[in-house]
């Protein structure tokens, strides 16, 4: 198991790993989206109170927990950076970035347009709406913080000290909710309890979670092998492909 | 794990047990800053702030809907299960008001302690259900 992570590890085997895989995350990825697509828009009834609007939680919960998974994953990358100074790290802590706030943007503008019938407005400074807009902020700084230094690896140690500085925002994103009078909603799926939905609800949600989290693997190979290629472009593996 | 590494691991986990501290106390600080609204019984309490516009929230009292005189202001009664408020509004109401729903009025309280609001939010619950079962929801709470 080490020597199998050791082995991923290094560029060329990674690279090479990840362009056999890529092939069958978009398949299964495009299988799950469908799936979860037909059972989130056709077959989940309508809610009783509003009506067929609230389908746009399909795409607005997974999207909102993709943009905390992958703001995790950066940071544990972070520490795999600052500690191991593992190149294969940094790849993939950059790479994950644009991702994570292509995410974000999604959970904010889905959101927002789901408020102004629902709520009656676009926006409120509520400590949700809030806290994950500072997350799409964090996205950003990690991204211009890395393209600001020259040194690629001094940036990646850079900016993984600034993504393991924006982690406490993870849980105060998770518990806004509950500390505080919010208007957004307190989460109807939780581990512990009982979710306050009927299964033909959550279900296709769950599956639009586990399609996304394809989606998120898919790209970020994809990007980590773009990464690498430039990266290593002096290497003697790269010259041999 | 080499004794430097060992350094590096100890210096994250103090630097991101600092940040954590530190916004901890910050957001507690600012506690009543971050709070969305105030409930009707925290209103009652003189704890909302006087001639100042703040925000109310609670759930719209059963048969309380009126609209008094010209027909475009709406009255109805917040209440939070404990003390009620009676908010006056003339605008436009959000899909999701109805009696007994939660909602969040924006505004501030006149001389005769009545809420008069400048704007209206629902706010909506955790719960999601089918219509049919919602139905089979009420029928069951009348008969209790």
């Amino acid at each position: 198991m080490f020597l199998w992570f050791h082995k991923l590890g290094s560029p060329p085997h990674f690279y090479r790993i990840a362009g056999k895989w890529i092939p069958w995350l978009t398949w299964i990825f495009l299988i799950l989206v469908a799936a979860g697509l037909y059972g989130g828009l056709i077959l989940a009834p309508p809610d009783y109170q509003q009506g067929e609007s609230y389908r746009i939680i399909f795409v607005h919960v997974p999207s909102a927990w993709m943009s905390m998974f992958i703001y995790v994953t950066m940071a544990f990358c972070a520490v795999v950076i600052i500690v191991w100074r593992m190149k294969l790290a940094e790849v993939v802590l950059i790479s994950s970035a644009p991702i994570g706030a292509s995410f974000t943007f999604l959970a904010l503008v889905t959101g927002s347009l789901w408020g102004k019938p629902m709520w009656g407005t676009y926006w409120v400074w509520d400590a949700r709406l809030t806290s994950e807009l500072i997350l799409l902020f964090l996205y950003l700084g990690v991204i211009g913080l890395h393209n600001a230094i020259e040194d690629k690896r001094v940036a990646a140690r850079a900016v993984a000290i600034l993504a393991l500085v924006g982690v406490v925002n993870i849980p105060i994103i998770h518990y806004s909710v509950e500390w505080w009078h919010s208007l957004h909603q307190g989460a109807s799926l939780t581990k512990f309890d009982k979710p306050s939905m009927p299964p033909s609800m959550y279900i296709p949600i769950l599956i639009m979670a586990l399609a996304f989290q394809f989606y998120y693997a898919l790209t970020l190979f994809h990007k980590c092998r773009v990464e690498l290629l430039q990266r290593e472009r002096n290497s003697k593996w790269v010259k041999e492909l | 794990m080499t004794p430097a590494r060992k350094k590096r691991l100890f210096l994250i986990f103090l630097m991101v047990a600092g940040v954590s501290v530190g916004v901890g106390l910050a957001l507690k600080s600012l506690d009543e800053n971050i709070m969305f609204f105030f409930t009707p019984t925290e209103v009652m309490a003189g704890e909302a702030p006087p001639n100042k516009l703040f925000r109310m929230g609670g759930m719209v009292v059963n048969g309380s809907v009126s609209r008094p005189g010209d027909g475009l202001t709406v009255q109805f009664d917040l209440t939070d299960n404990k003390q009620q408020v009676t908010v006056r509004y003339a605008g436009i109401l959000p899909d999701l008001f109805r009696e007994g729903q939660g909602i969040i009025a924006n505004g501030k309280l006149n001389e005769r302690g009545e809420f008069v609001a400048q704007e209206v939010l629902a706010k909506h619950d955790e719960n999601y259900m089918p219509p049919e079962l919602a139905g089979m929801h009420k029928e069951g709470e009348v008969q209790q």
